[in-house]
């Protein structure tokens, strides 16, 4: 398996890990920059998880056969943890989105700093 | 050899699946792409033998978030406004990218069952595990039994999350809806 040596995988996952960076950054759309939060993330455990694997080796359940490679399982434990608590603070950012159509009626960044500076400008006439 | 194949076929599916969802401006679309995505890696789990990540992140990460973000879109516009590539933002994750590529190829060899990580405490886990906690499974054991207290602050912070969510969407601290508003905002964002 001397193909397998290198890193090449964990390039391909850093380039996905960069498509869902570029969406939280370079979009105004707050469901699209979660979408690009969830696609960072996986990419995250992805390089994880590509760390604890062992070439020819198996999943970390113990068995009575020859088979003695198992893939690390300290990574899995981690990214178990990791996708639950992940999926947590989504459903806390999505209540916070709905949260901010319904008091400004709009989940574009720049449409959303219009009307805050707007409303300031207001404050500071009165 | 195959491993390799599916492996890099699965990942390039991946790649192509998060490049259709930051382009395209139809929310119902992308949130259906991010489930899709979710799936894809699930499958990558698989072959990278981690089952229990790929049953969690089929479960939670395709079932659950999509159901969050759907939800999220039955009550915000479902059209994205148009946008060009942003190049400041292009160029920071072309920057982050190149760093991230250095940092990476001081690691050791994708499958190395030489690498540091596989030599540590790992081993004393799988050795251990069979005679301490008694069940052939080494993430249930490490996740339930071993690093008990770990789970334990997931289970915090999921509640604390729970706790949030209800006070941000709770009737307390909300304002009640004008559907006028919500008919024009509709019509606008078509």
């Amino acid at each position: 398996m001397s193909m397998l040596a290198g890193q090449w995988n964990y390039f391909l996952v850093i380039a996905l890990m960069m498509i869902g960076f570029y969406t939280v950054i370079a979009r105004g759309n707050m469901v699209k920059k979660m979408v690009g939060l969830t696609i960072f993330q996986t990419s995250v455990f992805m390089l994880y998880i590509s760390m604890g694997k062992i070439a020819n080796g198996t999943a970390p359940i113990l068995t009575d056969a020859a088979q003695k490679a198992y893939a690390n399982p300290l990574p899995h434990v981690l990214i178990l943890t990791a996708i639950v608590v992940g999926v947590a603070t989504t459903a806390v950012g999505y209540a916070l989105i709905i949260r901010v159509y319904e008091s400004y009626g709009t989940i574009e960044d720049d449409e959303l700093i219009k009307i805050i500076e707007a409303e300031e400008d207001e404050g500071a006439d009165a | 050899m195959s491993g390799f194949l599916v492996d890099a076929a699965l990942i390039s599916l991946l790649t192509l699946i998060a490049i259709l969802a930051v382009r395209l401006h139809r929310l119902f679309a992308v949130v259906m792409l991010s489930g899709a995505f979710s799936l894809v890696a699930a499958a990558l789990f698989v072959v990278l033998d981690a089952v229990d990540v790929a049953f969690t992140e089929a479960a939670v990460g395709a079932g659950i978030s999509t159901i969050l973000a759907l939800a999220t879109l039955s009550l915000v516009p479902r059209d994205e406004k148009p946008h060009s590539i942003a190049l400041v933002p292009a160029f920071l994750a072309f920057a982050t990218a190149a760093m991230l590529a250095v940092a990476v190829s001081d690691l050791p060899a994708f499958g190395d069952a030489n690498a540091p990580i596989h030599n540590h405490v790992a081993p004393e886990y799988l050795t251990g595990s069979a005679e301490d906690i008694g069940i052939p499974n080494v993430v249930t054991s490490v996740l339930a039994s071993y690093r008990g207290f770990d789970t334990l602050g997931e289970t915090v912070v999921v509640f604390t999350a729970a706790i949030a969510v209800l006070l941000v969407l709770g009737g307390y601290t909300r304002p009640r809806r004008r559907n006028g508003d919500r008919d024009k905002e509709d019509g606008n964002a078509r």
